[in-house]
């Protein structure tokens, strides 16, 4: 394809628009921006806000898949618009919207909060069972040891998962794939001794036991993360310790 | 409990989920179907519940198997236990995470010795009712 061609291409953007400012309801607003075989939907929006409209608000920051900023839902299906090709979509209209299931601010904007307090929640930080001071060294483990959450650490916090998930749409109080991803990532850490106080939060309906395993979540995870999975291991566990705890009562 | 994020006093846009939620993805009708498969589950039990409590009188065991509307249950009920029972399996790799040292062993492997124990236990369960039965 000649570079002229491409150059005389368009793309057509369905944007979502809430300015609470100004409307109550939100709109949808079309642009036309140029195809370019390399450009991704963040390329496309930036052309937006740079050339034809600079009220139009959305977040974005890395550009490379790393920062988790851009999810945005592109055609219904939960993206990071710097991974989302045009010409996955080209020559179709594109409708980006804001990251579903969650409340808008503005635009493309979502109101986070929600899952911030869920990762407090869950407590999805290292707690070392025993502290020992600096001067006795690090806290060592193996390979083996850290394969074992190793893919949990790869959750970027994009909220994609939470907006594939049927059950968080319906019930915002549902713990949710990431946060309980990242509960498994530090409850599998051999280093980690909290496993007993996040229990008490996923070991609950809302949490693990409100997944009803549709598995979109780990379908659009752009990091392969796979948070159904691990909200079904922490399942198995849960049952076990419920059933150690009928026969062995006494044991902790 | 402590360090909340405090909440915004915007006015933020909620956007409702309809009840027909399940219609809007292809992954969600399919999570749906799977979901509804545990009907026919159920039903074919409950009619192997009949069937066994008819096994000493041949005539009402077989005046069961012969009825209409227990001939369709079975023909709708195969294709709905298979996509369930094979849909469980593919999951099965996601719920059993086996690891070899630093490796986990393949999910292709999981599923398939799945696969062998649900084809060793059909072949004993065919066994009995051809050569026993």
């Amino acid at each position: 394809m000649a570079a002229s061609d491409t150059a005389k291409k368009t793309v057509s953007l369905e944007v979502f628009r809430y300015r609470p400012d100004q409307e109550d309801e939100p709109t949808f607003q079309t642009y036309e921006v140029p195809y370019k075989e390399d450009w991704v939907v963040l390329d496309a929006l930036n052309y937006v806000k740079d050339t034809l409209d600079g009220t139009l608000s959305y977040r974005w920051s890395c550009r490379m898949g790393v920062c988790g900023s851009c999810g945005m839902m592109v055609n219904g299906e939960p993206k990071l618009t710097c991974s989302a090709f045009l010409r996955d979509y080209y020559p179709n209209p594109i409708r980006i919207e804001p990251l579903t299931y969650f409340p808008v601010i503005r635009d493309l904007i979502i109101n986070m909060d929600d899952f911030m307090n869920k990762l407090t929640d869950v407590q999805a930080w290292l707690q070392p069972k025993e502290e020992k001071p600096v001067s006795e060294g690090e806290y060592l483990q193996t390979p083996a040891e850290l394969a074992h959450y190793k893919q949990y650490t790869m959750c970027i916090n994009c909220m994609l998962c939470y907006s594939a998930c049927p059950v968080y749409g319906r019930h915002p109080s549902f713990m949710g794939p990431a946060a309980i991803a990242l509960a498994q990532r530090y409850n599998l850490d051999s280093r980690d001794g909290a496993a007993d106080q996040r229990a008490e939060v996923i070991f609950t309906h809302d949490g693990i036991w409100g997944c009803t395993f549709v598995g979109d979540c780990s379908r659009v995870c752009p990091k392969h993360v796979d948070p159904a999975g691990a909200i079904q291991q922490a399942k198995v566990t849960a049952t076990q310790d419920w059933y150690k705890s009928l026969l062995m009562p006494k044991q902790k | 409990m402590a360090n909340k994020q405090p909440t915004r006093a915007g006015k933020d846009y909620v956007r409702t989920v309809p009840n027909t939620w399940w219609l809007k993805k292809k992954t969600y009708a399919l999570f749906m179907v799977r979901e509804l498969t545990c009907i026919f589950v159920g039903g074919y039990a409950l009619f192997l519940l009949a069937l066994v409590s008819r096994a000493g009188d041949e005539a009402a065991f077989e005046a069961l198997l012969r009825t209409p509307l227990l001939i369709a249950l079975q023909i709708i009920a195969l294709p709905m236990v298979l996509y369930h029972s094979i849909t469980w399996i593919n999951l099965t790799p996601k719920v059993m995470v086996v690891f070899r040292g630093e490796d986990k062993v393949s999910p292709a492997l999981i599923a398939g010795v799945n696969y062998v124990a649900w084809a060793v236990v059909s072949g004993v369960i065919l066994w009995i009712a051809c050569c026993k039965g």
